[in-house]
């Protein structure tokens, strides 16, 4: 027997290594629409088998909960069993031994006071609340509801003006979404479980780019109401589709030059090209929409006016004011906020950042934008600075990696303190207090604080704030009311307690969120209003969606490639290159059509109109 | 959705069809046999119960042949050792949550499950037929006791977990053919199982009864609420004189389960059998329908022309009302129907007041003393005699309603044997019949009888019976006709399943048609697919040809063909009524709908 051996990992451990790892991934993927006792007991049993068996709580008291879920779940618990299932619980956290046993009384724990009213529902009348959903996970976590495995469905089939058909159901932008959609679907798709989430949005822009231009559907026939939507960015697009399609006449009124808000005016062009946009925007246009443009309400027409001329409105004016660092040296010269940075970009009226030092404030996708922006104008260098770690930035990691890519310096932990500005007022250097990482809060989020360091200079000439947006709201203060800097609106899109039928949604009400929710509350708004008026108007556009065939077996998932990125960094081109058609093919065969395998087949009548 | 020519091979034969058919439908149409237990043809095709699954060449795992198209060049196979042992498992996995008391169960015989099972080779009959032994399996059996076996024992519709395959029939037919959505998925994980929507009873779901979740069962997990004890006691009682009548529709399929074949057995049969059991005297329905012909067709004449929207704008026809579902229904979630209603009782309770009354009277038997059953393909029936709507204010004017189902079983189990009997007659008077009253039994036939005698009524002459032509709506799944009657022409429709009934009602309500006399039945086919009817263990609707069992009847087999040549109904109405809708008529033969506002709420909730 030799004294020491390279170890190397038995078949077993692979093997248990390899489950380990797919049991993460499907407890991520899964949406959570289990029943939540179920789910409580199916935890603490695989905890169970984690237990050494030397402590008590841990070893006695795991088994003692499991008895008493699986007696709560066979409709033969008490109330007494939840007390003493929290107890033992309490007693798991305080007095295990080691963490196996006191962090699983800690979930536990958080599971009896979280699944409160089920766990009363089970013992009570021996239901639970919950029930599997026959929508498929990507439809259901959609904002918008999109009938994904339908439109993969089409192009799988070939059909792809067909695939637009089905999202234009419920989203009019297709091809928005295509370039830029954070697409939740794919967070829980179902495909997940078996090797990887199908590429649902490089899908959608593989539709989006290669479909033949087809006509918008007819409107249904005018019923003479005046629907006005103020601001025409995804949301009232949306609103303005739909409401038109249901026989209204709508007046979009938008303070730009163009339509699109935050799309055209906050995505730079190498992740949305303009063209595409205005593509998406002329097929909503094309039912008959009219938009009043450089019209800004307030400034240039009466809001009360606008009231009074209309059965309905829609204010969806996005969140186009950036928030400020609130330090010393902020009004210098050189510093600026990431909306206002973009929009100029946008419109064609670029800062020269040749040769200049440039440091970006933030760690969201709009401060990633602004790098990779700042980069493209030619910057010499550009800076990211966040005062957590990139762990913790908002920013798709993606979209991080590839600003790495492209040359630019991602700074974590380092908290902005002021500005410096040279005699003329220019900025020029940022001032940060280094940060470490330290305890974790109850939102689940470590929090950073000052270490004990010397705060840094970092010489720059400009500094683009990118750490959030607010509404301006001033020309409706008089008919809503705001809270922290939104809009408030009822669940409906509805304003309470207006004078008229009066909805808002979008950005203005969420605060800065993504295109398919702004789409989403379009989409809501545009039903609600439908119904003030007085109608229930369905506008879907029936499709037939291809027989489910089986997915093709285990297969890679396929991801769109990059133009190369020291390249992609000179230009405002598209930095992604769609799928080939043999990519889509391949792709849209992956897609397990939950619509009609799995409890997706038990009620179609769900996956309805609106 | 248009097929394309498909060419597949299943078990080695080349087999020509279309793409858009299921593995499935190509293998029946060619003749290869593909067991099923959840399947059930144009309903339910969820793929769950497995057992139906094929091999598919280059395909990794079985597909369900229910709900798998075929594709050009498909190769499968259905009989591989794969397919064998998925489906054993799976059969033996739905026994071990299965109460295996076939002898005991009112579906022994016609139940899908067993016929697997015995086919299967995984239970045999012991020799003496008595018990069911069980090959040798790996998962005990796990029968459900306590709370989440009870169910209510007085409710119509009786649920038993332990014979439940969650194959979720009944959810789809309640779903789709009747639109209510009383039974759902209930519960989570391996806890699944069908319950009531939403935690609360069947009524509260807005049931109405009308057994077709019972009908399209593959098990006895849903059967209807047994009542033949009442019939059985008051037979016994030497006091009390039993009086049965025979619905329409029985006579299409009452020997299913007696070794006949459908539509074999006639009804003078049918009396002999029940004349056997000691039943003292045995009418047809058909008389009673006769009856309702000359009330509602007289509501629907003396209506015509004056109908005047409504204050949302809505101009409503007479509905007809022999139906005890579609009327529960219109009652709980379309209040705006009720009024509507005809106000004549259905056959049923108009032969019940007649017998409590002009019948009782003749014989000399108190009301209370004469027991009145009714045989009916329905399992309504059993909520519309407890209407509080009677001739006498001690009496019920019916006692019980059996289902056909039901008098099968007394039959069986008082060993009568059907085939050795003699044809008996129906007792007179009250036994003559015509064609109009027997084709109440399918989808039309009330509307058919009564445009006959109104037509006749209207214009002074007989129409041909057979001239009433309906076609299907452009607007929707029912049929409708105009027909002409001298100054008027009456627009009719005819609709059968609640779903379509309520798009009927919401084409009215937009304006989308106008109509003036509607005939709702809540099964499909009318009562000829009642959820009283017997049960044959096949995955297919058999209303469409009982019904036409009963047209055949009509048209070749009765003499008489209009309601209003009926001589006994001339009679009662000289002896007792004096004329169609007179006072005494309005007393006995009508009654009063009232909007149930728990089954509104419970519509609304969903």
């Amino acid at each position: 027997m030799s004294r020491l051996t390279i170890e190397t990992p038995s078949y077993t451990e692979k093997t248990h290594a390899r489950i380990a790892q797919h049991a993460a991934e499907r407890l991520a993927s899964i949406p959570p629409s289990q029943c939540p006792v179920d789910y409580t007991y199916s935890i603490a049993r695989m905890f169970l088998a984690d237990s050494c068996g030397k402590c008590t709580p841990c070893r006695a008291g795991l088994s003692a909960c499991v008895e008493k879920l699986d007696a709560i779940l066979a409709g033969n618990g008490t109330q007494a069993d939840v007390e003493a299932l929290r107890a033992t619980a309490r007693a798991m956290y305080a007095a295990s031994d080691c963490a196996i046993g006191f962090t699983a009384g800690k979930v536990l724990l958080d599971a009896i006071e979280g699944f409160e009213e089920d766990l009363a529902s089970h013992v009570e009348s021996d239901r639970c609340s919950y029930r599997s959903s026959a929508v498929a996970p990507c439809m259901k976590e959609c904002p918008a509801h999109v009938n994904v495995p339908a439109y993969l469905a089409c192009i799988r089939a070939g059909r792809l003006d067909d695939a637009l058909r089905v999202i234009r159901n419920d989203n009019p932008l297709p091809t928005v979404c295509g370039y830029v959609c954070e697409h939740p679907c794919e967070m829980v798709c179902r495909r997940s479980l078996q090797d990887a989430a199908v590429n649902i949005c490089g899908l959608k822009r593989y539709a989006a780019d290669n479909a033949a231009w087809s006509d918008a559907p007819e409107p249904l026939p005018s019923t003479g109401k005046k629907v006005t939507v103020v601001g025409g960015g995804p949301a009232g697009l949306s609103a303005a589709y739909y409401l038109r399609l249901m026989g209204h006449d709508v007046t979009i009124y938008d303070q730009r030059e163009k339509l699109g808000g935050m799309a055209r005016y906050g995505i730079p062009d190498y992740r949305l090209p303009q063209d595409k946009l205005d593509a998406d925007i002329g097929f909503v246009l094309s039912t008959g929409i009219e938009v009043k443009a450089n019209c800004a309400v307030g400034t240039d027409v009466d809001f009360d006016e606008l009231v009074s001329g209309s059965d309905a409105v829609f204010v969806s004016i996005g969140a186009h004011d950036g928030k400020k660092l609130g330090c010393e040296g902020e009004d210098a010269e050189g510093v600026m906020s990431a909306v206002r940075f973009l929009r100029d970009v946008a419109e064609g009226a670029a800062p020269d950042l040749a040769g200049k030092r440039v440091c970006i404030v933030g760690g969201g996708n709009v401060a990633m934008d602004c790098t990779r922006t700042a980069k493209r104008l030619g910057a010499a260098s550009v800076e990211c600075v966040y005062r957590r770690r990139v762990a913790d930035m908002t920013a798709l990691p993606e979209e991080i990696d590839e600003a790495k890519a492209e040359g630019c310096q991602i700074t974590q932990l380092e908290a902005p303190v002021a500005i410096k500005a040279d005699a003329e007022g220019k900025v020029r250097a940022l001032v940060t207090q280094p940060q470490i990482i330290g305890a974790i809060g109850r939102g689940g989020r470590p929090a950073p604080f000052d270490a004990d360091v010397e705060q840094r200079e970092i010489p720059c000439e400009v500094v683009i704030v990118a750490i959030g947006q607010a509404i301006d709201s001033g020309a409706f203060s008089k008919v809503v009311q705001t809270e922290r800097g939104c809009i408030i609106a009822q669940e409906d899109g509805a304003i309470a307690e207006a004078p008229m039928p009066l909805f808002a949604g979008g950005d203005a009400v969420s605060g800065p969120a993504t295109v398919i929710k702004a789409i989403a509350a379009g989409k809501v708004a545009a039903a609600n209003i439908d119904n003030a008026l007085g109608y229930t108007h369905d506008v879907h556009d029936y499709v037939d969606v291809p027989a489910a065939r089986p997915a093709i077996g285990p297969h890679g998932r396929i991801d769109l490639k990059d133009v190369i990125f020291a390249e992609a960094a000179q230009t405002f081109e598209i930095a992604k290159l769609g799928m080939t058609a043999q990519e889509a093919a391949q792709e849209s065969s992956r897609c397990l059509r939950c619509d009609h395998y799995g409890f997706g087949a038990t009620c179609s009548q769900e996956v309805a109109t609106w | 959705m248009v097929g394309n020519p498909a060419k597949v091979v299943i078990d080695g034969h080349a087999i020509e069809t279309t793409d858009n058919a299921t593995i499935l439908e190509a293998a029946r149409a060619a003749g290869i046999a593909i067991p099923t237990l959840c399947h059930f043809a144009d309903l339910n095709d969820i793929g769950a119960c497995r057992v139906c699954v094929v091999e598919v060449e280059g395909e990794d795992r079985l597909a369900a042949s229910c709900n798998t198209c075929v594709q050009d060049g498909m190769v499968v196979r259905t009989d591989t050792d794969a397919v064998r042992e998925a489906r054993t498992v799976a059969l033996q996995l739905l026994l071990s949550h299965h109460d295996l008391n076939c002898a005991y169960c009112k579906r022994n015989g016609t139940c899908r499950f067993q016929t697997l099972l015995l086919d299967a080779g995984l239970v045999e009959w012991d020799p003496t037929g008595t018990f069911m032994t069980e090959a040798p399996s790996a998962y005990p059996r796990h029968l459900e006791k306590g709370r989440r076996a009870a169910w209510p024992a007085q409710a119509i519709i009786q649920r038993d977990e332990n014979r439940c395959v969650k194959c979720g029939r009944c959810i789809a037919a309640c779903e789709r053919l009747e639109d209510i959505g009383v039974w759902d998925f209930v519960g989570s994980g391996s806890r699944s199982t069908v319950g009531v929507r939403g935690a609360t009873t069947a009524r509260e779901a807005g049931c109405v009864a009308c057994g077709q979740c019972i009908t399209h069962c593959p098990t006895a997990a849903l059967t209807e609420r047994d009542d033949t004890q009442k019939l059985l006691d008051a037979i016994a009682d030497p006091a009390k004189t039993t009086v049965v009548q025979i619905a329409p529709a029985t006579r299409t399929s009452w020997g299913v389960g007696l070794g006949a074949e459908d539509g074999s057995l006639s009804v003078e049969r049918m009396v002999a059998a029940l004349k056997a059991l000691g039943v003292d005297y045995v009418f047809d329905t058909c008389l009673a329908a006769d009856l309702t012909i000359m009330e509602e067709g007289t509501e629907l004449l003396s209506g015509l022309g004056s109908q005047a929207p409504d204050e949302n704008g809505v101009t409503w026809p007479l509905f007809t009302s022999c139906c005890p579902a579609w009327v529960k229904h219109a009652k709980g979630a379309h209040h705006d129907v009720v009024e509507h209603l005809s106000t004549a009782k259905s056959p049923m309770m108009m032969f019940g007041a007649v017998a409590k009354t002009w019948f009782a009277e003749n014989k000399g038997i108190a009301p209370a003393d004469l027991f009145s059953v009714a045989i009916m393909p329905c399992t309504a029936k059993k909520h519309e005699i407890e209407l509080p709507v009677n001739a006498h204010e001690d009496a019920r004017d019916m006692d019980a309603s059996l289902t056909t189902r039901e008098l099968v079983r007394m039959i069986q189990a008082s060993g009568i044997d059907v085939n050795a009997l003699e044809d008996a007659p129906l007792d007179d008077p009250l036994g003559t019949f015509t064609g109009a009253g027997v084709i109440f039994g399918t989808t039309g036939g009330v509307m058919e009888a009564a445009l006959r005698t109104a037509y006749y009524v209207a214009t002074g002459e007989l129409p041909p019976p057979d001239d009433f032509h309906f076609a299907v709506s452009p607007h929707g799944a029912w049929t409708e006709g105009s027909f002409d009657m001298k100054d008027s022409a009456v627009r009719c429709a005819v609709v059968h399943g609640l779903a379509n009934a309520g798009a009927l009602l919401d084409a009215i309500r937009a304006g989308v048609v106008e109509y003036d006399f509607v005939e709702v039945m809540a099964c499909p086919s009318g009562c000829a697919g009642g959820g009283g009817q017997p049960i044959d263990g096949t995955d297919r609707e058999l209303g469409l040809v009982r019904g036409q069992t009963l047209r055949a009847i009509d048209r070749d087999k009765m003499p008489i063909r209009y309601s209003h040549e009926n001589p006994q109904i001339r009679m009662l109405y000289d002896e007792f009524f004096g004329k169609p809708c007179s006072e005494l008529a309005h007393h006995l033969l009508h009654t009063v709908h009232m909007p149930d506002d728990a089954g509104a709420k419970a519509k609304g909730s969903r």
